[in-house]
Formats: C-alpha cells, structure tokens, sequence
C-alpha cells in the first residue's frame, strides 16, 4: 500500500468515523445519566431524514439540519417520557423508536416526494461543502506532511470538525463541570443526588436532550455531508455500531473517539478490498469486515480484555422514596 | 391485593393500547392523504376475504407465532432477547443444511428433522449470548444485537460462498429436494371442484406451530422447569435460595427461546421458499417483540397477537398495492405496539389504576409488585 492509498483510506475512516462518533457521544451522555439508548440508530435516520427533507425544500442545509435535531429531540422526547415519567423499559422504548423512524420516515418520504421513499438529490447549498483549512495550497507540497495536512486533516465538511470538538468538549462537560458530576452521579446512585436536593427527573431529561442534539447532528451528516441525501434505512446499523462503540470505550471520551476511528477503519477497508489483499497478500471476506465491529464488541463485553462495566443505575428507573 | 382485577390487566391494557396504536397510524393514513376507513377496508378484505388471502394472514401469523413465543419464554425468566431475528436466521441454515445434505423418503420426517436442525441451530445462536449473561454479566440485550448482525455476516458468506450452487449468480442455495417439500394448506384443504387457499404459503408447519403454543404452555405452567423460570423472572434473589441456579436457568430459557425462534424457519424457509435466500427473516425477529407483549407473554395471547400481526402483514401488502401508502406503514404501526404496550405500559395503567381504585371504596390496598415486562 503507498502512501497516497493509504491517506485515501484513512480519509474515508475519518469520514465514516464522524456519524459513529456523534451518535456514540449522544448514548455516552445518556447512559452515563443512567438512560440506557438502543435508539441512537431511529434518531439518526429521522435526522437524516429530515435534514434532507427540509435542506431539499429550502435549500438550505443548515435550516435543514435544525430541523433534523428536531426529529431526534422528538424521538428523545418520547424516550425520555417512556423512560423517565413513565418509569417504563428503556430497552423495548429504543426497539420502539428505531422502528418508528424506520417505517415513518419511508412512509413521509413517499407522500412528500413520491420517490419510492426518497427524498431528491442534493446539491449547492442544500449539503454541508468541504472546508479547506487555511494554507492548504502552501502546504500541499512539503513532503509527508503536506500530503497529510491536504488531503487527511483538510477538506472535510463542518459536521467533520464539529464531531471531533465534540470529543474533548465532552470530556470537559462530564468530568470539569458541575453539571457533568452531577450527570455521572445520576447515573451510578440517582437516590444520592436526589438527596442532594438535585432533580433526577431533570437531569436525566437533560441527558436525553443532548442525545437527542448529537444523534441529530450524526443524522445531518449522513444525508448531507457523507451522501447527498436520504435513501430508505441509509444508517444501516450505525446507531447500534456507535452502541459497539460505546461499550468498547467503556463509556469514556477519549476512547470512544478511538473506537470509533477504530470501526470506522474497518468500513473504510471494507470498501476497498484490492488495498487489503495487496497489503496482506491474501483475501479477506467483506462480511468478516463487517461483523468485526460486533464480534470485538462482544469480546470485549465478555469481560475477556478489560471488563466493560455500565454505569450502575444503568436501565433502571428511578422512583423516589415517599 | 391486586389494583384491578384480572380482566383489566390481561384484555383492557393491551387492547386499550392498540386503539391508540391504531388511532395514530390513522392519523399518519390522514396526513398522507389516504382515508383511514377504506384504507382499514381494505386491509380487512385483502387479508380476511379469500381463502388465498386468509392463507398470507396465516403464513404470517406462523412465523410471529415462533419469534413471539421465543420472546415470550424469555421474558418470563426477565430476559430481554432481540436476537429472534439471528436466531431465525440460523434457523434457516439449519433447515437448509438438513434439506439439502440428507435424503428424507417422506416430507413428514423430513418436517421432524427439519424443526430439530432449525431449533438446534437457534438455540446454539442463543447459547453463547445466554452463556456470557449467565457467566460474566453481559447484558443479553446488547449481546444478542450484536449476534444478529454477525448472523447476518455470516449467512451473507454462506450465501455468496459455500452454499450457493456452481453457475448460479443469486446467493441462495439450490431448491430443495421434491421430498423435503411441505404440503400447503392448498393440498391439504382443496378438493376436486374447489380450489381453497390457491397459491397461498400457508402450509403444515401452522399446526407446529400451534402445537409450540401448547408445548410453551404446558412447559410454563406445568412443569418444574417452567415454575423454576417463572421464579427466576419474579425474583433472583429468592430462586437462588430456593435452590434454583440460575446460570441453569438463564441458559435454559435463552436456549428454548432461540430454539422456538429457529423453528420459524420450518414455515418460511422449508415450507414457502423451499431454498435458503438472504434476508429470508424480513423482520419477523423483531414483531416478535410486539407480538408478545401484546400477547402478555402468554402462548394464547401471543396466538391471537400473531394473528393479528399476520393480518397487519398482509393486509399492509395489500394496501401498498393498491394505494399509495407504502409498506413501512406496517413497520410504524409495529413501532407503535412496541411503544404502548411495552415502553408506556405505565401511561395506560397509571389511569386505570386509578379509575378501578376509586370504583371499589375497600379499604387501601398493599402495592402489588410489577408484574414483568
């Protein structure tokens, strides 16, 4: 593999990484709060769905991608209603809400566009343009890193930048900031900070909202920057691999921006089996490509390399004592 | 003591829930400028006004009836298993395995090996996932997740590779043997001058099927095992005093419910498609879900639960051939049965909790435990 391949490869991994990435900080801030979320894959379709939708009408991806963070926080919205007031399953309101977006979004996309459940091609304004980064053309021509910095670093779409800020904001939020304490304790001893005179209730809805605003944002990307536009179930297991993800970072920041670059990788190769068969010297199946992610997720979950341990309060509900 | 009575709990929750389901979904029919009352007309003629058309409704309701039962033995061990769809799946290599390498002289022994390599390939798709639960307390939900998407990796191999015949382009193996072949409804019920169920799926494994809900039920409520799984699901701490493993238990049931889960692949694999095709569940893993809920869990409710859903299934073709509204309609009608009668099961009872308190003036009753999800 030359040099230029392998930049090329690992541009599609930082690309394919971003939806991964966003969606697995949205379930990191929820289920550190003690929501369990297998509903990241239903709030990055209906994201994708609306973004594309409205960025189609209006031409304009960022009215667009408004309204796909307000598909998601709907969605969030009714997980947190299921989950929170209504003290319901967590599990089966996410197996709930991935099925809603999955069929709601087809059912909208026929009667709004008529296109077999599509919505139109994007283009111009309507999707996010890639931003180069400045003295790109200075730079491109020093050896090694100019390459680097144009073709890997620079170039991407806002969305891009965005998720990769998102990684130490995060870390900053939950572990320097008041806030932050107070959402981890949420989700390991909800009766402690109750205590406290803090609201459970509160918190956790707060939680589910930024979820709902990050799987959002996972969503635009996918329909305005990765592709132009939505397609029938465009987020093809993403959501439950940023779930992989997760667990594989074991609920922490840094980690799951590794593991997200990581099985971002392992699509990114996936899409280019001549590279992995000139680098190793023989084939390997696509599909064993695209189980990996679950297969390390379940290693990893089978406490066989470092035990993944959840948050404690992790799926319950919380009642308060009267 | 209990809140409300029985009645309540088991017929008014559940349909309480659907009429809400069911107002929404015709409220979505409305704002995509259908009219719900034809579109519910048509629906009802097109799965309930032939013979052919009731034999989709069936075919439909066998495979629900399988992956509802799977996710109904588990939820009474208080074990969520998302892993029908993988199961099934897995199932279908197992059918097709056993179809396809042993010559069967009859179709009715070949059913009999056909359910035992089906269930055996479930069941040991469960395995692993209900071993880590049982051994290193990984959540069974994310593990049998995980499991369906490596399921579909691996038939996706299979299909494309070992299994699929030398010259074909599809990926799916070759057609059964003539032997292995079930008889449908058409052969069984159509006599000489009419024709009943004509062209329709519906086949023998119905029966099976309907047997698997005898089966679960007796197992549930008569027998030991099904005591010490009901147990279990109440409460772990006291099953464990009570001198129940729960390591055994937990193994148990995910391996009955995989196994009940796999068996779908008699109806759709070995019964309609006669061959092993990708993608051959379509999603049946996953109404099994609503269907037991909807169905409490118990065989019986999880029968007419299936029923229903066939009639969802069918009916929903039905509609995306004649109307404009498509098949996902189906899929957010499903979503919405999920949501009601699992997720915000809360915000029905709470009411009628109330409602059914303050009809009877008897002294306050003690907090009745959760019944389990």
């Amino acid at each position: 593999m030359d040099f230029l391949t392998l930049l090329q490869v690992l541009d599609t991994t930082i690309r394919l990484a971003t939806p991964l990435l966003l969606a697995c900080l949205a379930g990191l801030f929820s289920e550190r709060a003690g929501i369990f979320d297998i509903g990241l894959e239903g709030k990055m379709l209906a994201s994708a769905f609306l973004t594309a939708a409205v960025a189609a009408v209006t031409g304009s991806v960022l009215i667009g991608t408004l309204a796909g963070i307000g598909a998601a926080l709907m969605l969030s919205g009714i997980h947190g209603l299921a989950s929170i007031t209504f003290r319901g399953n967590q599990l089966i309101s996410g197996v709930a809400i991935n099925f809603l977006a999955a069929g709601i979004t087809v059912v909208i996309a026929q009667s709004w566009f008529g296109q077999g459940g599509r919505t139109p091609q994007l283009s111009g304004n309507a999707r996010f343009e890639s931003i180069d980064l400045p003295f790109v053309s200075e730079i491109r021509d020093i050896p090694v890193l100019g390459p680097i910095y144009a073709e890997l670093i620079s170039g991407h779409t806002l969305l891009v930048y965005v998720g990769l800020l998102m990684v130490p904001l995060t870390w900053w939020v939950l572990f320097r900031t008041r806030f932050g304490l107070r959402l981890r304790a949420v989700g390991e001893n909800p009766a402690a900070v109750d205590t406290a005179g803090i609201s459970v209730v509160g918190l956790r809805f707060a939680a589910v909202a930024i979820c709902g605003l990050l799987t959002g944002l996972a969503g635009a990307y996918l329909s305005t920057g990765l592709q132009a536009g939505f397609v029938k179930d465009m987020t093809a297991g993403r959501g439950y691999i940023a779930l992989a993800a997760l667990i594989f970072a074991k609920w922490r920041p840094w980690y799951a921006l590794g593991a997200c670059l990581l099985f971002g990788f392992l699509q990114a190769i996936a899409l280019r089996p001549d590279v992995i068969e000139g680098t190793l010297g023989f084939e390997v199946g696509v599909q064993l490509l695209d189980a990996l992610p679950y297969i390390l997720t379940v290693v990893i979950l089978a406490g066989f390399v470092g035990r993944a341990i959840p948050p404690r309060a992790g799926g319950e509900p919380y009642v308060k004592e009267r | 003591m209990q809140k409300m009575p029985q009645w309540a709990d088991v017929v008014l929750i559940p349909l309480i829930s659907l009429l809400l389901a069911a107002l929404l979904s015709a409220l979505v029919i409305l704002a995509i400028g259908e009219n719900p009352w034809s579109a519910l007309k048509l629906m009802v003629d097109g799965s309930m006004g032939s013979t052919y058309a009731w034999g989709y409704t069936l075919y439909y309701a066998t495979n629900f009836i399988f992956t509802g039962l799977a996710v109904a033995i588990a939820i009474h061990a208080r074990l969520f298993n998302i892993g029908g769809e993988g199961q099934a799946m897995l199932g279908g290599l197992g059918v097709a395995l056993i179809a396809l390498y042993i010559p069967w002289p009859h179709w009715s022994i070949a059913l009999l090996g056909g359910a035992v390599g089906a269930a055996l390939f479930g069941a040991a798709w469960a395995l692993i996932p209900a071993w880590l639960q049982a051994k290193r307390g990984s959540h069974i939900v994310i593990t049998t997740i995980m499991f369906n998407f490596i399921a579909a990796a691996l038939l996706n191999y299979l299909l494309i590779g070992a299994l699929k015949p030398s010259g074909s382009m599809e990926p799916a193996t070759g057609r059964f043997p003539e032997a292995t072949h079930l008889p449908t409804f058409q052969d069984m019920f159509s006599t000489a001058e009419t024709a009943l169920f004509r062209g329709a799926p519906v086949n023998v494994s119905f029966f099976v099927a309907l047997l698997a809900c005898v089966a679960v039920w007796a197992l549930i409520w008569r027998t030991r095992l099904g005591y010490e799984i009901r147990a279990f699901g109440q409460s772990e701490s006291a099953a464990k005093y009570a001198g129940i493993s729960p390591t055994r238990i937990i193994v148990v049931t995910m391996l009955i419910s995989g196994g009940l889960a796999g068996m779908m692949a008699i109806n759709n694999v070995m019964g309609e498609a006669e061959r092993l095709v990708l993608n051959a569940v379509e999603g049946a893993g996953f109404i099994g879900i609503a269907v037991a809920l909807m169905g409490r869990s118990h065989p019986f409710g999880v029968l007419l639960a299936a029923l229903l859903f066939g009639f969802l299934y069918q009916g929903g073709a039905e509609l995306a051939l004649w109307t404009s509204i498509p098949r996902e309609l189906i899929v957010v009608i499903q979503a919405l049965v999920i949501l009601f009668t699992g997720a915000l099961d809360n915000m029905v009872r709470m009411p009628l909790e109330a409602m059914f308190l303050r009809l009877r003036p008897a002294p306050k009753p003690a907090r009745k435990t959760e019944p389990a999800e």
